[in-house]
């Protein structure tokens, strides 16, 4: 039966179906995804033609690269189990990082406490406790680059591969990691990881202190270059869609933003003069993967096939690996229920698998404590089991991208695909991502769509279980995580009061005065902030110093 | 019959904290209920956020808070409410509150914790009987 012959009888048995079930009744009167594509009762080959194959999906490790960035993908090698961990000191932070290193994780990932990194407020400003008065709470308190030695200390950093989860200013927190391989001896050409260093998310969503988009988009230049030059093996970008997602969109408009943003840095490097195939071999990306399973699976594969056709189409790239979009997931915190939290358990592993079939290269799956506190270590360690049962016990990573070719998924694909891509058009019609920042385009979306997903929480359209539906009096609440945080504060507060008294106070000076020249200037940032660390400056002397040149950015909340 | 005046709520984020889904979405549920909602910037100091509502003239400080520094944010905003000799402000605070630290929070003179999985229309509820109650 020639293909004309073949739809058109499927059609016609397909109304067949279709009477029958109409009369059978539904739960609902129409099925939507999370992103509000509407999701039929069957998908068959009138909803995606094999005969698309080659140009829609091609074979993994080729273009479109819709089935998988690499060959052999998950059977050549697993996707990296990298937890973001820490909490309290450096030493704590150590301590947690060689645990879950006993255990299993493939990839470092350090949790910063924003207290100690963002501000700009110093530990031992007596302001400091009435405005913000703990630190390691929401991650480790490591300060300067002597709390950074002991964040490391017995792992040699050219033997692990380590996530840096900063984007207010990226550069500092490389530069604080570069001090630390130097005093290990460790050559920048053998430093294997990534930093995240996605500004623009920040504006969109995270809303933490930072630097004119200018600046910000400056500096993360500055990473991406100083990576081409000395870093052949680091990631320097992670274009993150996780913390905008988390803020409260949809995956559609998640992948949107994303991608626009990244469109946003290319163009940035171009300008700054990077030929595209130097740096863009090495961008990565950092998704959410939330609570519509197959939708995600579909926006991870969407994702993929759309930054190809960018790279090519839009900016010309000849480089195969210039067109792979090779990316990092973390399952969505906010899915996650301060109400029976044992249910977390449940809700991560659904979405660490959606993110395993979906491709990553490298996954964190959140822990069931995630509503409550940053995670104990019996949480911390369930979330690594959930890892590695989802790799060795189901059979799961034995065949590439196995959902390819479902009528299902290649149409989500697709539908999730052609959405996204007209968001894009949208943003571009504004000028670009800066000017719809500058015109609270990414707040006002945002805003709008966390509304909607809250009323449909209320009016019970959308179910959580143990929160508006099958709740249930809760008698002991879970153990969370706990330390001595009067404790705590006071050490690092002694600490870096001494390291401020020992310090050269000439060679200190000479760094930040040299840090403030080059913000006002052409250098590379990187440089200048190493030397403030390698000369004990702190988080907070740094910013300070920073925000002398580049201003403060006070971001507006919108509703 | 006497005219119902809106309920004015200041919704203020404090700490080193830059979540503020809870708040936007928090503040969107008030408004839709007919309250007026002043929204701060963020990183509030307790001095700013007090100083601010006497300004406004608000009935409710609606604090959020996830970055772990709830407690002496707390108490130093209920001391300078004191201080101000200010009684009719209810105070309620949201975002990552331990369970553990509810009972010293109320005890402080803070109205209410509202934690993640709270309903909004409960939120509501609790600010429209908790402000006529105070203003009776």
């Amino acid at each position: 039966m020639d293909d004309d012959r073949f739809l058109k009888w499927l059609r016609e048995e397909e109304k067949k179906y279709a009477r029958m079930a109409e009369k059978m009744g539904e739960r609902q009167e129409s099925f939507t995804s999370a992103s509000g594509i509407p999701i039929k009762r069957i998908y068959t080959p009138l909803d995606w033609n094999p005969k698309e194959y080659m140009e829609k999906l091609g074979f993994p490790g080729g273009y479109p690269y819709t089935r998988g960035v690499y060959e052999t993908m998950h059977r050549g090698r697993l996707w990296t189990m990298r937890q973001e961990s820490g909490f309290g000191l450096a030493e704590d932070g150590n301590a947690r990082f060689k645990f879950l290193m006993k255990n299993g994780i493939t990839g470092l990932s350090a949790g910063i406490c924003k207290n100690t990194d963002v501000s700009f407020r110093d530990i031992d400003d007596p302001a400091f406790e009435e405005e913000l008065g703990v630190v390691g709470i929401t991650g480790i308190s490591s300060p300067t680059l002597v709390d950074h030695e002991i964040l490391f200390n017995g792992i040699p950093l050219d033997q692990v591969t380590l996530s840096i989860n900063e984007s207010q200013c990226a550069a500092r927190n490389l530069a604080q990691y570069l001090g630390v391989a130097q005093k290990q001896g460790v050559p920048l050409a053998n430093l294997r990881g990534t930093c995240q260093n996605d500004p623009l998310q920040v504006y969109h969503s995270i809303h933490y202190p930072i630097f004119p988009p200018e600046h910000s988009m400056r500096m993360t230049v500055n990473v991406i270059q100083f990576a081409c030059q000395n870093m052949p093996l680091w990631n320097p970008i992670s274009i993150s869609g996780y913390n905008v997602a988390e803020s409260g969109i949809p995956p559609v408009v998640e992948l949107a933003f994303a991608l626009a943003d990244g469109i946003a840095y290319i163009e940035a490097c171009l300008k700054a003069g990077l030929p595209i195939d130097q740096f863009a071999p090495r961008i990565a990306f950092f998704f959410s993967s939330a609570d519509d399973f197959f939708e995600e699976i579909a926006k991870f594969r969407a994702a993929r096939r759309m930054w190809a056709k960018i790279m090519k189409e839009r900016f010309g790239a000849k480089d195969p690996k210039s067109m792979r979009l090779r990316f990092h997931v973390q399952t969505a915190g906010s899915t996650l229920t301060a109400q029976q939290p044992y249910n977390n358990i449940i809700r991560s592993a659904v979405e660490g698998l959606a993110a395993i079939l979906g491709g990553a290269q490298s996954l964190h799956i959140d822990s069931m404590d995630e509503a409550l506190a940053v995670p104990s270590e019996e949480a911390a360690i369930i979330a690594l089991r959930t890892q590695q049962i989802l790799a060795h016990e189901f059979n799961i990573p034995q065949t590439i991208d196995p959902l390819g070719g479902s009528f299902f998924m290649e149409s989500l694909t697709d539908q999730v695909e052609e959405k996204a891509f007209s968001i894009i058009r949208q943003i571009d019609d504004i000028g670009g991502v800066l000017p719809a920042i500058k015109k609270n385009y990414f707040l006002n979306e945002i805003s709008k769509q966390a509304w909607d997903r809250q009323k449909k929480v209320n009016s019970k359209e959308k179910i959580v279980v143990g929160v508006n539906e099958f709740q249930m009096e809760e008698k002991s609440p879970i153990k969370i995580l706990d330390f001595d945080k009067k404790k705590a504060l006071e050490t690092v507060r002694k600490r870096v009061a001494r390291i401020r008294k020992e310090r050269d106070p000439q060679k200190f000076q000479k760094a930040i005065d040299h840090l403030r020249r080059a913000a006002s200037g052409q250098e590379n940032i990187v440089y200048p902030l190493l030397e403030a660390f390698e000369c004990l400056a702190t988080t907070a002397e740094i910013n300070r110093a920073l925000r002398d040149i580049f201003g403060e950015y006070t971001h507006p909340m919108v509703l | 019959m006497e005219a119902t005046k809106k309920i004015r709520v200041l919704m203020a984020k404090a700490g080193m904290d830059g979540h503020v889904r809870g708040a936007i979405v928090v503040s969107r549920a008030l408004q839709e209920a007919g309250m007026e909602v002043i929204l701060t910037g963020l990183y509030q100091t307790p001095k700013k956020i007090v100083e601010t509502a006497i300004q406004e003239d608000v009935d409710v400080i609606g604090l959020s808070i996830h970055c772990g520094s709830h407690m002496p944010i707390l108490k130093e905003i209920m001391r300078r409410l004191r201080e101000n000799r200010i009684e009719d402000i209810t105070v309620v605070v949201g975002g990552i509150i331990p369970g553990g630290d509810r009972e010293e929070l109320l005890s402080m003179g803070v109205a209410e914790t509202f934690t993640p999985g709270t309903s909004t229309d409960r939120i509501v509820q609790f600010l429209k009987e908790r402000v006529s109650k105070v203003s009776k």
